[in-house]
């Protein structure tokens, strides 16, 4: 398909809008009203229960990430190799992990689980546990968030049976409005990352008879850590 | 997909008569609305975050060039794509051609609607390209050859026995040859044949539920996670869109995610909600190397500025038709395309005519649980009824309803007439009905009287008779 | 509790209003007691009823099947007819919901119309609502012996806010217990011409109803809209029961007595 095809195809949806809207492109005050918006974004309605101290944030997010079939154990720094080792074998899980190359995960001591095997990369198909950190985690509905890069490969996330996940408690916000904010913040207005994934929870589905079952495509098991400051 | 929305009636009948069906449809009326009611009411801000919700939905539209060009001047700084397609043909080439230059020859696809809508899957086999639904309702109904009957359940229409035969005829070739009886079971069988699918896949597909002016990214929510790896393992991922999915800015996301999980399935949150920008960066380890967003318009462009341009709000939840009594009834097949129940009878003739979906917005009681869910407050029942204002306009309502509709006006317009033609009917029905107070058939009233009896009014003529005899004094009839 | 005493104030201080009864065609032809018993009720409230002469139907079998034509002229009769009353007030929610809601709609392009049509739906009142939330009654002096199920209206429900006032004033009627069905809310299958334009679904629609009405255990079933009532009768009395139908208003009126609906007279 040419450039030329595609231009025609952009003007002709383009002018069949602002015809329907009975106006040209978009300009004076209007315009700038939506620049505006997109410059500076408004939030919307407050959500009172985002809306609350650190320690208690840290609770609601717990509170709902093991409402929606997530398991969660409160641990410091250097408790979490012990944990991700204990957590294998009480699951009776295999212990060997793909984890993700990045330097909050190296900068904790694995050097005490001499039976757990660890490969850094991306998961490949037959890869049975993960272990990454995350980006955030939002109190409101107990969801974590994952921005990809060279130390989150976005298959981590997504093709192994048991997802571990060691969140810092101080990256516990509030509500979704709280990580953008720290998205901007960290990659700039004009460089999201490839991917985003909010994760709530093990994949599950409804689709046979509306009953829900866990582990569609994702994950089964939904491990999260989360160390105290 | 070819609509049978011309043979609605017939699909009734069908629909009625298959106990499957109705067993499917028992559980959906109760399940859904009552998770529904549970999560708006563990959330005192739902309400208003649907007027803002609503509110959103209209600056995006009232500014949709805007929001669509800064859309994919941040898509395109990210290295992705953009295509317009002004038609369904034009949106199946693109995205045809698009396979064909990665070479493909499997297509990873997560349910997208408007995949349903512009009829791709048949498109891509003509191309000998294998479209694998990777959702597992939309699997189990492309294993079935059939279409969707729910717009985010699409197997709810079967039970699981039926999606235990369906594996067990398709999986067995492949070494699952024992039939499967629990739901966990049929899910793992699922997953491990759908992985494989996965691994193999030159392309992935998606849809998206917002497109973010802001960033550039699309917005996908999803509890399986089907979407995700579509995104992640191909070399390509293609995104295709309706042009109103746009919205301005992630914290408008954020207003539209509340209400959008919640009133689709009663879940606070979805399990997987992913914003895409751009295919991946240096240094990456995976994700796809070529990033494609379509646009589809196919007549959406010309709703704006009508008094039909609500229903470009529509989020896509589902919450309408999990209330409405009439799919409750009948299921999703029965409406005969792509879009059943409320938004269904409301988008279907847009898209594909008054002629062949008439049907649709007539066969709706008004009664309104519709609209009174709609997370975007959509005025469903308004809009069915402008449907039938131009049906009425260009004279396609059935011939003996206009003629009836014209007598009845006839007489109620002329008051005295009026009450001269009642009093007579009132005390006809009276007389003949006296014995047993009621009719089990009259003349005329067949579509009534073939399921249920017509009460005979009592003797003494009608109310205004009464009241007249009586000189307007209070009385006991 | 602080309601309770403003409503009663209100109820006690307030001089008669000279009010209009929209009969409505269902009733008129197939119920008058309705009509009576809202003339009772209104008149026991302290009410002065009129009952305008050159009314007739609201217009909604025109509005709902797209003759808009149809339904501007005869909104504009009913417009007519109830003018200079200080409140209409309409024994059913679907057409006083079109009274106090569609009416203006209808005008878009006559702000003359307009303007009376908004006069007149800010005078509407459904009959339940009108009794309770403008009257401020709050009880009624009747007797029924039985047990009732309520079923919801849409329009009155969900147009109107009709929910909680008849179970309010059914509370005060002596020897009535109320027994809930599991899914009030959910039409029943009628909706006007819907009925016999798909006879199938109304059909399916309207045995789901019954079937709940019956798991109530109830003897009586109530609502506030005759077509509603018929639909539901009828099919009941199909269906081989013997549950009594009756408009709520009849029964708040302590007619309670007369022949059921679909039953014949002078037996019970």
């Amino acid at each position: 398909m040419s450039e030329t095809a595609n231009g025609g195809a952009r003007t002709q949806i383009l002018n069949g809008i602002r015809h329907s809207l009975r106006r040209g492109a978009l300009q004076g005050a209007a315009r700038q009203a939506a620049e505006q918006r997109l410059a500076t974004p408004p939030r919307g309605p407050a959500v009172a229960r985002a809306q609350l101290p650190q320690p208690e944030k840290v609770a609601l997010f717990c509170q709902w990430a093991e409402a929606n079939n997530a398991t969660v154990a409160r641990v410091t720094a250097a408790e979490v190799p012990a944990e991700v080792a204990a957590y294998l074998t009480r699951n009776n899980l295999p212990a060997t992990a793909v984890m993700a190359p990045a330097a909050q995960l190296d900068g904790y001591d694995w050097s005490g689980q001499k039976m757990l095997a660890l490969r850094r990369g991306r998961a490949e198909g037959t890869d049975q546990v993960s272990i990454t950190g995350a980006f955030a985690g939002i109190a409101e509905t107990g969801t974590l968030v994952m921005a990809s890069g060279p130390d989150h490969p976005v298959s981590l996330n997504l093709l192994p049976d048991t997802h571990i996940v060691v969140l810092r408690e101080g990256d516990i916000v509030g509500g979704y409005e709280d990580v953008w904010e720290r998205l901007r913040a960290r990659y700039g207005k004009n460089g999201m990352p490839r991917t985003v994934n909010t994760i709530t929870g093990p994949s599950r589905t409804g689709d046979i008879e509306q009953a829900m079952e866990l582990g569609a495509h994702g994950p089964r098991r939904m491990h999260i850590l989360v160390v105290r400051d | 997909m070819q609509s049978t929305a011309h043979d609605f009636k017939e699909n009734v009948g069908t629909a009625l008569s298959d106990p499957n069906l109705q067993d499917s449809l028992a559980k959906l009326k109760v399940g859904f609305s009552e998770r529904r009611r549970q999560a708006a009411e563990r959330l005192p801000e739902f309400e208003v975050l649907r007027d803002r919700a609503r509110d959103i939905k209209n600056h995006a539209l009232a500014n949709l060039d805007f929001y669509l060009e800064e859309f994919e001047r941040k898509v395109t700084a990210l290295g992705g794509h953009v295509h317009w397609a002004p038609t369904a043909a034009d949106a199946r080439r693109i995205i045809g051609d698009l396979c064909k230059s990665a070479g493909a020859r499997t297509v990873a696809k997560s349910k997208s609607m408007v995949a349903e809508e512009i009829a791709l899957n048949e498109h891509l086999e003509q191309l000998g390209i294998a479209p694998i639904e990777t959702d597992l309702g939309e699997y189990i109904i492309q294993l079935r050859h059939e279409p969707p009957s729910h717009i985010i359940a699409p197997a709810v229409h079967l039970t699981k026995d039926q999606v235990a035969d369906t594996f067990h005829e398709h999986h067995a070739p492949l070494g699952f040859t024992r039939r499967l009886t629990e739901r966990n079971d049929l899910v793992a069988e699922a997953r491990y044949v759908l992985r494989q699918k996965f691994l193999e896949a030159d392309v992935g597909l998606t849809g998206a539920n917002f497109l973010v002016a802001e960033t550039g990214s699309s917005m996908l929510v999803t509890n399986e996670g089907n979407a995700d790896l579509s995104n992640t393992l191909p070399k390509m991922h293609i995104v295709l869109a309706s042009i109103e999915k746009v919205i301005p800015t992630l914290e408008d996301a954020a207003v539209l995610l509340r209400v959008l999980a919640r009133s689709a399935t009663g879940q606070e949150s979805s399990a997987y909600t992913t914003l895409n920008t751009g295919p991946k960066r240096s240094g990456d380890l995976d994700g796809p190397s070529q990033y494609h967003v379509v646009l589809l318009d196919n007549g959406r462009s010309a709703v704006l500025g009508t008094e039909m341009q609500d229903m470009l709000r529509c989020i896509r939840c589902g919450a309408c038709m999990n209330h409405c009594p009439v799919y409750g009834a009948i299921g999703g097949h029965a409406y005969g395309w792509v879009y059943p129940g409320p938004i269904g009878a409301v988008l279907t003739p847009q898209l594909i005519g008054m002629e062949e979906a008439g049907d649709l917005p007539n066969a709706s009681t008004f009664c309104g649980r519709c609209e009174s869910v709609c997370p975007v407050r959509i005025p469903l029942p308004g809009l069915m009824r402008h449907w039938r204002e131009r049906e009425f306009e260009r004279h396609l309502t059935p011939r003996p309803v206009r003629q009836g509709l014209a007598l009845w006006s006839f007489l109620v317009r002329r008051p005295k007439l009026y009450r001269r033609v009642t009093q007579l009917a009132n005390r006809l029905l009276a007389m003949f009905g006296r014995a047993e107070g009621r009719y089990h058939t009259l003349p005329l009233a067949g579509g009534w009287t073939r399921f249920r009896d017509f009460p005979a009014p009592p003797a003494g003529g009608t109310f205004h008779a009464q009241w007249a005899r009586h000189g307007g004094a209070r009385i006991r009839p | 509790m602080v309601t309770d005493v403003s409503a009663s104030t209100s109820h006690h201080s307030a001089p008669p209003r000279r009010v209009a009864l929209f009969v409505t065609c269902l009733v008129d032809l197939f119920r008058p007691a309705v009509g009576f018993a809202a003339v009772k009720l209104l008149e026991e409230a302290g009410c002065t009823v009129e009952v305008p002469p050159l009314q007739v139907c609201c217009g909604q079998p025109a509005y709902n099947s797209g003759d808009r034509v149809s339904a501007r002229a005869i909104a504009a009769q009913v417009i007519a007819a109830f003018e200079g009353f200080e409140a209409v007030v309409v024994p059913s929610g679907s057409c006083g919901g079109m009274l106090a809601h569609h009416y203006p709609s209808l005008f878009d392009d006559d702000p003359a119309m307009k303007a009376k049509a908004e006069n007149l739906a800010g005078r509407s009142h459904e009959l339940m609502s009108f009794l309770v939330d403008v009257l401020g009654v709050d009880k009624v002096s009747a007797s029924y012996r039985g047990i009732a199920t309520y079923h919801d209206s849409c329009s009155g429900l969900r147009e109107l806010g009709i929910k909680a006032q008849p179970r309010q004033l059914l509370e005060s009627v002596e020897g009535l217990r109320i027994s809930e069905m599991k899914t009030p809310e959910v039409c029943c299958g009628f909706g006007g011409t819907f009925c016999v334009k798909y006879p199938e679904i109304s059909n399916a629609m309207v045995s789901e109803k019954t079937a709940d009405i019956v798991s109530t255990g109830a003897d009586t079933l109530l609502a506030g809209d005759l077509g509603c009532l018929m639909n539901m009768a009828g099919k009941l009395q199909r269906e081989g029961s013997r549950i009594q139908v009756r408009h709520v208003a009849e029964v708040l009126a302590d007619m309670g007595d007369i022949a059921p609906i679909g039953e014949p007279e002078g037996k019970r």
